[in-house]
């Protein structure tokens, strides 16, 4: 994909390029180097690199960096054997049942704080709904929650919708010509499937499987609601939260995690380089799906009842721990109520709105940077423009935290003009926040739907007198928009569910959005009934959220093409 | 879709301005639960019309952060939480005044002999809390465990795998049960006793809640928590039980005044009444469950209900054999956080399986006496439960210097990150060594 020769870097390209790297510099690189200088700063303020030595130095360490590698490759695994055969089942073959597939494979990503990990432990946990039933009837008990292992299990059954869902939008994306051509020349079966329909989908996979590398090596709350502390991000998060004690070394880690988490994407954008997975036609016909035999049905149906029943039972948790009165070493609550969420409506009804708000304008902020960021890294020149993905991908490895601590000091007594009112007591700043976090998630999904997207399309076009933005609007952004839609949704989903950040900035609880509201009730013994209640409300909004952003992107689709059509 | 966002985006950013422009609100920002805080909203606001109370719940570390990354003059006015040394760094940071004139005068001194307000006034005891175990009654009997009474009860073998508690590193309060333990038992006693215990946990949860939370749902049979949890626990519902051990160390939760707060006079009313006798009455609701800071004899001559049963905190600090020693406390401070975390937390795993080994080849050599098994087995027992750090050490003033001194100093850093590597790499191979002696005990036996 190398930009041709008429397209010289114009000043549009120069104004959006320094347009998206304003925002990074100034909502993520410059607060988050205000907090990090610690790593590289001795007593007297004077620079020096010998803390990293410290780091090096510590057999702990060594062991934390292999356990995260161990972790995160075996969980892009495990997320890819639970992914692959879903998406190829819904888009190849004529599947009842598809669209559920496509709707729940989605909610595993939305696992409430605090309640979702709960939630495992009344499933799957040591004295869990499984491992009580097993004891009764056969007298063993599976390790499922203990170990390395333990965080496999519970990372892969919560990130393998990230491939799932750019797999999907990848193979749609695929022209039915490409599978024709190749069924003509004899090909077909797994033959054609690993030879042809697999490669072209490719972006699609790696944009996923990556995604789920670095989140999972990132990620720190799972491994220590499982009580693994031997991981990278844990280390660095309990040093940089230890009371009265500022540790250098949190903050080294996480340096490290950074660049880390920049060479997996590196690497992974690496092996995409110099493949060409673009095909012309869109829209028209796709990938043909064909009849499952007898056998071949129930064994897909089979697999896909059990894939969801794993994946879901936390959900299922959340919904019974919603209306238990008491659920506690035992497989099914006492009893049941509907308390809870009277408890909630009463309470936290605003927190609902606040939700929509922040997430609907970080997910949308979010698409607008990801479209830009890929369309100048695919389509221009621009020097150096590799850096925007690895600047906007390193927000992945940055605690939340760490990121709210840098935006309370970079905007320190700065007032919203003509009011005394703070910039960060607004609920901007958790709004950006949730942006910049995300972003990387909307980044992917529209680098991969732009790399399926042929140059020829955009050059036609621009032969036929439209000009540049014109193209971008109603040629390229069309023809990406699952890939956006994609984006749009795994960044809405996912800031529905921060909470690092958000403890911290929420300044008022008129503010306060309904991952806070979780994390309130979740404090107290009696707060989880309805921390649970509100989960569930969490989780029904975030789907018909969702599906809603489906219909609209659908709808608006429609419209263009009807558009393009009379044109 | 768009411009619904942006006109609701626009009345909220109008509604929040307004909101924090309003004269007389008390800003809070408290780690503790929301009954306790909604209760203490509701009866303030209702004693004094016209003030308004604004709760903000962070956790203590990201509360502390708040307060510090805030310019003077925006800051929240109250502070509120547990852990004393979260104050003690906000005090040294120049983050509090001082409000002796706050101070309840018919409250004692001292709960034990440990000082309710600190010298200096820099933030006062609001509520008293004690360490003991919390366990779940149905666990319990499902594993027929027998239920504990005291601390040095949870070494034995049959509590394997049953318990679990937080590290000093992540909760103030559980840092003060180590150090009553060592101060009660001898340095290197008490960390034998600890190693016992930890070798017994199925995990060192990184929250204190995390304890409360396991017990709660069954995933823990045994925790050591601190009363409130434990009360609150029975209290709300669940299947458990909370017992105080004989020695147990007493401390206040604490409240202050944050230095440049908004609302100054309001907030000294507010803490006024916490510790006042109406304050302080609110902390007997059954969803709370915390013990004032008054003795309940005062309580009750001032009209109030002591609910029957109710621990009397003074009592259990009277039977402490520990006179608690703060000073010795503070010095050595993040040598046992550290302690605990290189030699427990992150190495759980090493030090559960030598536990195991030797619980098994104790079980063994009670059958089957032998004399080489029962050498190898002692040992054993000293390769697992003998402290990386000896008393001479820790009484070493350079050694407590070092890590008493700024971490962001390099030479510093290096000194401390060196001396944790060493810790770790010698725990991980004691617990290893621990195991193999175990073992060759059991094999001597059969």
């Amino acid at each position: 994909m190398i930009p041709t020769g008429w397209r010289q870097v114009g000043a549009g390209v120069w104004l959006a390029g320094a347009l998206v790297l304003g925002f990074l510099f100034l909502f993520f690189v410059l607060p988050v180097a205000q907090v990090f200088i610690t790593a590289f700063l001795d007593a007297d303020n004077s620079l020096t690199l010998s803390h990293f030595g410290a780091f090096f130095g510590q057999a702990l360490m060594r062991e934390a960096f292999t356990n995260s590698l161990y972790v995160a490759l075996m969980s892009a695994l495990w997320a890819s054997v639970l992914a692959v055969p879903l998406a190829v089942l819904t888009v190849r073959f004529r599947f009842r049942g598809a669209l559920l597939i496509q709707t729940l494979g989605v909610l595993p990503l939305i696992m409430p704080p605090f309640v979702g990990a709960v939630a495992l432990q009344l499933i799957f946990g040591r004295s869990g709904s499984l491992n009580l039933l097993l004891q009764e009837y056969f007298g063993i008990t599976l390790p499922i929650m203990e170990g390395l292992n333990g965080v496999v299990f519970v990372e892969a059954i919560h990130y393998f919708p990230f491939i799932l869902m750019n797999l999907t939008v990848a193979l749609r994306n695929i022209d039915g010509a490409m599978e024709e051509a190749a069924l003509n020349l004899g090909c077909r079966g797994w033959r054609l499937f690993g030879r042809v329909v697999f490669p072209l989908s490719l972006p699609g996979f790696v944009a996923g499987a990556s995604l789920v590398f670095v989140k999972v090596f990132d990620d720190l709350g799972t491994p220590l609601v499982m009580g693994q502390t031997n991981l990278l991000a844990p280390q660095a998060y309990l040093r940089i939260t230890q009371v009265g004690l500022e540790d250098p070394l949190g903050y080294v880690i996480s340096v490290i995690m950074i660049g880390f988490s920049i060479a997996a994407m590196a690497l992974s954008a690496r092996v995409l380089r110099g493949r060409d997975f673009s095909t012309l036609q869109k829209g028209g016909t796709g990938l043909q799906r064909r009849e499952l035999s007898w056998w071949g049905a129930v064994a897909a149906h089979a697999w896909v009842a059990l894939v969801l029943l794993v994946t879901l039972s936390p959900h299922l948790g959340v919904l019974l721990l919603s209306v238990a009165q008491v659920w506690s070493f035992s497989p099914l609550p006492d009893a049941y109520t509907l308390q809870h969420y009277t408890t909630v409506f009463q309470e936290s009804s605003g927190m609902i709105r606040n939700t929509l708000v922040y997430c609907g304008l970080a997910a949308l902020l979010d698409v607008v940077l990801g479209v830009t960021i890929a369309y100048l890294i695919l389509r221009t020149r621009l020097p150096a423009r590799q850096w925007l993905d690895g600047i906007a991908t390193a927000s992945l490895a940055v605690p939340g935290i760490v990121l709210a601590i840098g935006f309370l000091r970079l905007f320190k007594g700065v007032t919203v003009p003509g009011t005394e009112m703070l910039i960060t007591g607004t609920w901007v700043a958790i709004m950006l926040a949730y942006a910049v976090r995300r972003l990387p998630y909307a980044l992917r999904s529209c680098m991969a739907a732009l790399q399926q997207l042929h140059q020829s399309l955009e050059e036609a076009a621009q032969s036929l007198g439209a000009t540049r933005v014109r193209t971008i609007r109603r040629v390229m952004v069309p023809l990406m928009a699952g890939g956006i839609l994609a984006g749009f949704v795994t960044s809405f989903i996912t800031a529905a569910v921060e909470l690092s950040a958000t403890i911290l900035l929420v300044s008022a609880d008129s503010q306060a959005p309904m991952s806070y509201g979780i994390y309130l009730y979740m404090q107290s013994v009696s707060g989880r009934g309805p921390g649970a209640a509100l989960g569930v409300l969490a989780i029904a909004v975030v789907a018909v959220g969702t599906y809603l952003s489906h219909v609209v992107v659908e709808r608006t689709q429609g419209l263009t093409a009807h558009n393009l059509n009379k044109a | 879709m768009k411009r619904i966002f942006k006109h609701t985006a626009i009345a909220a950013l109008l509604a929040a301005a307004i909101g924090a422009a309003q004269a007389g609100t008390v800003t809070v920002v408290t780690s503790f639960p929301k009954e306790l805080t909604q209760a203490y909203k509701t009866a303030f606001e209702k004693a004094h019309p016209g003030i308004r109370i604004e709760i903000l719940n962070k956790n203590t570390v990201q509360g502390m952060a708040y307060v510090r990354e805030l310019p003077a003059g925006q800051r929240p006015d109250v502070f509120w939480a547990s852990a004393p040394d979260a104050f003690e760094v906000l005090a040294g940071q120049g983050l509090l005044e001082p409000i002796a004139d706050l101070v309840n005068k018919s409250a004692p001194a001292r709960v034990g002999a440990y000082p309710i307000n600190p010298p200096d006034f820099k933030y006062l005891g609001q509520a008293l809390a004690g360490y003991g175990l919390m366990w779940n009654t149905r666990y319990v009997a499902a594993h027929k465990l027998s239920l504990p009474r005291q601390w040095a009860e949870l070494v034995k073998p049959q509590y394997f795998g049953h318990l679990a508690m937080s590290s000093p590193s992540r909760s103030g309060t559980t840092h003060l049960t180590v150090e009553t333990l060592l101060q009660g038992e001898g340095w290197d006693k008490g960390w034998s006793q600890i190693l016992q215990i930890a070798g017994n946990c199925a995990s060192i949860t990184e929250r204190s809640f995390g304890v409360p939370d396991g017990v709660n749902n069954g995933q823990f049979g045994i925790g050591l928590v601190i009363d409130f949890f434990g009360l609150a626990g029975k209290y709300s519902g669940f299947p458990v039980d909370f017992h105080y051990p004989d020695v147990t160390a007493v401390v206040p939760a604490n409240i202050g005044l944050v230095t440049g707060a908004k609302n100054k006079e309001e907030a000294r009313k507010f803490i006024a009444y916490t510790v006042s006798f109406e304050g302080q009455q609110l902390l007997y609701d059954p969803k709370i469950s915390r013990l004032p800071i008054l003795t309940p004899e005062a309580m009750a001559a001032a009209g109030a209900r002591v609910p029957a049963g109710y621990p009397n905190p003074f009592e259990i600090a009277k039977r402490a054999k520990v006179q608690f020693n703060s000073d010795l406390s503070e010095a050595r401070y993040n040598v046992v956080s550290a302690v605990f975390d290189q030699t427990i937390t992150f190495r759980l795993k090493e030090l559960q399986a030598a536990t195991k080994a030797i619980h098994v080849a104790e079980a063994a050599l009670a059958k089957k006496p032998n004399a080489k098994g029962a050498q190898l087995l002692k040992e054993a027992r000293e390769a697992a439960y003998t402290p990386v750090v000896d008393t001479a050490k820790v009484a070493d003033q350079a050694f407590l210097a070092l890590f008493a001194a700024n971490k962001k100093d390099a030479a510093v850093n290096k000194g401390v990150t060196a001396l944790e590597n060493h810790w770790n790499t010698s725990a991980r191979q004691n617990y290893e060594r621990a195991r193999g002696l175990a073992e060759q005990a059991l094999a001597a036996v059969k």
